[in-house]
């Protein structure tokens, strides 16, 4: 039980009597550090770990607040797989939530567009920077809102008015069961675009200049720069924002709730938002904490798949 | 080689010059056409939110849309503290998010200092739990979370608000990567000082590392201020709402939303963080960029 940090000295200058005890050997450092610890842990313990396992006991539970709870093993996953009406609503968040990380990549696709546009010295550049980076900072609720009013079913709604203009016909956007998600599709990438292209400017200003000098004087086109240098020394800010851009999508709730609540006819309920409806609106919680588990393993394949997978192509300096 | 030639071979290298400069300067005025057509589409929205929260409801749902409203009704501003119990809300959220900023700054710094200036026992295990902490999201705790809430009676109490966000791994990681580049010297000469852990990491390390707590501080203040889904789920009471919460409850008020109000609401909403941001907006991009964090 020797420490070899150098700590010896000031160990050996204890009373011997205390020596062998355990709190003598972890020595008045550790407990110092225990005690800086102290508050996050016990935040942690109590509001993330302890939930977390709760979670998965009370999925355990056929829940009906506020009727008691009875234990039926894996009752609840059974009724949202296979319950002939359940699991139709079940499945459709399941496919909903895929649908709406769709906007994921087309996030990524236009965020690096503008990202490579705005990695230029202009006179401005500061400016439009700021700009493409304001949604990312107001807040969810209001951007929703501001949405909610631009897609408004009537002809006063803006985006209505300019069908009108191009003399196409009204459509009632997120009334829409078709164009529904599409429409918070379009939402999410307007609201999570400031944040990736901050990332990717860092990621674009990391590579060295005269990698680009080097290969323009071996005479490689606009072209073959991005797809020789750009792309694969952007590969891991671009594995970095897939992934925490999917774990977003897949936790996405604030517009939804705004915006659709769900529906029309579930087009845009999504797991996250299911686990809401069965938790808080009609009250069965074994059921919301059976989404609550499939949610977190989800969560937890998604990043894994993503390691696994993109890892080989993913250029490390 | 003659003078003409020689005058001629000048002149065509001053055209080409002159063209290169022409295409260059065509280059970045597409450049800036595309970029500003981009921008104007990226704050449209925006534009659209404050120019509704000018105008009257009949102006509202006039057809075609107006874009500079025909008298602007600077009074939506001031209803919106009369439709709802908006000071309430405002000052809801001013409370938590001051609160949770403050909280969470403090627990960060201990655990970030724990980490790294000392040595114990048990560190690697303890980092790993708490970078566990930031694989479980809030939404599969939700459920369970809730339910301590009611245990603990703190539904439509500010507690309920606050002490669940006191603490934040990356917070952590983020404040523990500053202290780490101060020089281990620093802390040997104050100790020679007799200075002590607690005071050297109060009175030295802290001043040293004000812009990484200034935008961490400025997370948390953020994060708090725009999330949703927890205060929705743990506020009934109208007068524990927050803003975002309580944004959420003007779209149906009786006799049709009032649009203008409920824009000018938004704007309300919306201005505290913008303004903060760009109080500080370097330090707040940078650490954007690098902890990859906008968390609800």
């Amino acid at each position: 039980m020797s420490t070899t940090n150098g700590k010896g000295t000031t160990r050996d200058l204890q009373p011997v009597s205390q020596r062998g005890r355990w709190w003598c050997r972890w020595g008045e450092e550790t407990f110092s550090a225990y005690a800086y610890l102290l508050p996050s842990l016990v935040i942690f313990v109590a509001f993330t770990f302890f939930p977390a396992i709760y979670s998965m006991v009370v999925s355990l539970f056929r829940w009906n607040m506020p009727l008691k709870s009875v234990f039926v093993g894996f009752e609840n996953y059974g009724y949202l797989f296979s319950d002939p009406i359940e699991s139709r609503v079940f499945w459709k968040s399941f496919f909903n939530t895929f649908y709406f990380s769709l906007g994921v990549p087309i996030n990524l696709f236009v965020s690096l567009l503008i990202a490579m546009l705005l990695n230029r010295k202009m006179p401005g550049v500061g400016i439009f920077r700021t700009t493409f980076f304001l949604p990312a900072i107001t807040s969810m609720a209001a951007a929703s809102v501001v949405w909610l009013w631009l897609f408004h079913p009537a002809q006063y709604g803006l985006f209505n008015s300019i069908l009108i203009q191009l003399g196409l016909p009204l459509q009632r956007w997120l009334r829409d069961p078709v164009l529904a998600m599409p429409c918070l599709i379009l939402m999410g990438v307007w609201a999570g675009m400031g944040y990736n292209i901050i990332i990717f400017l860092a990621g674009l200003q990391s590579i060295p200049h005269t990698y680009y000098e080097a290969a323009k004087i071996d005479g490689a086109g606009a072209l073959a720069l991005f797809r020789h240098i750009t792309w694969p020394l952007l590969s891991p800010t671009l594995f970095y924002i897939l992934t925490v851009g999917m774990i977003n999508s897949l936790k996405a709730f604030t517009e939804i709730d705004v915006m659709t609540q769900g529906g029309p006819l579930n087009a845009t309920t999504t797991m996250a938002y299911y686990l809401y409806q069965n938790a808080f609106q009609f009250f069965q919680m074994g059921k919301a904490s059976a989404v609550a588990v499939l949610l977190f393993i989800m969560l937890f394949l998604m990043t894994w798949i993503q390691f696994r997978y993109i890892d080989r192509r993913v250029y490390y300096e | 080689m003659n003078r003409s030639q020689m005058m001629d071979t000048q002149q065509s290298r001053k055209v080409r010059s002159i063209w290169i400069r022409v295409q260059k300067m065509l280059l970045d005025l597409l450049w800036y056409i595309v970029v500003i057509a981009l921008a104007l589409a990226v704050i449209l929205p925006f534009i659209w939110m404050i120019v509704t929260s000018l105008k009257g409801q009949d102006e509202v749902f006039a057809y075609p849309p107006t874009w500079i409203p025909a008298q602007p009704q600077w009074q939506n501003y001031l209803e919106v503290w009369k439709e709802a119990p908006f000071a309430h809300y405002f000052l809801n959220s001013t409370i938590v998010a001051l609160a949770v900023t403050a909280g969470q700054l403090a627990s960060c710094i201990l655990a970030a200092f724990a980490f790294a200036r000392m040595n114990f026992k048990g560190k690697n295990a303890m980092f790993l739990v708490f970078l566990s902490t930031t694989m479980i999201s809030s939404q599969v705790t939700l459920v369970p979370s809730y339910l301590i809430m009611r245990t603990l009676n703190w539904i439509d109490h500010y507690p309920a608000l606050i002490v669940p966000f006191l603490a934040n791994a990356f917070g952590v990681f983020m404040i523990r990567q500053s202290f780490r580049s101060i020089p281990r010297e620093l802390e040997e000469a104050a100790k020679l000082d007799g200075c002590g852990r607690f005071r050297f990491l109060v009175q030295i390390l802290l001043p040293l590392c004000t812009p990484i707590l200034a935008s961490q501080a400025l997370f948390a203040f953020m994060g708090t201020w725009n999330s949703y889904l927890w205060p929705l789920i743990v506020t009934n009471r109208d007068e524990m709402r927050t803003l975002q919460i309580g944004l959420r409850y003007f779209v149906s008020g009786e006799g049709g939303t009032q649009w203008g109000i409920f824009m000018a609401a938004a704007v309300l909403v919306s201005i505290p963080v913008i303004l903060v941001y760009f109080l500080v907006q370097r330090t707040f991009v940078e650490s954007m960029a690098s902890t990859g964090l906008k968390d609800i």
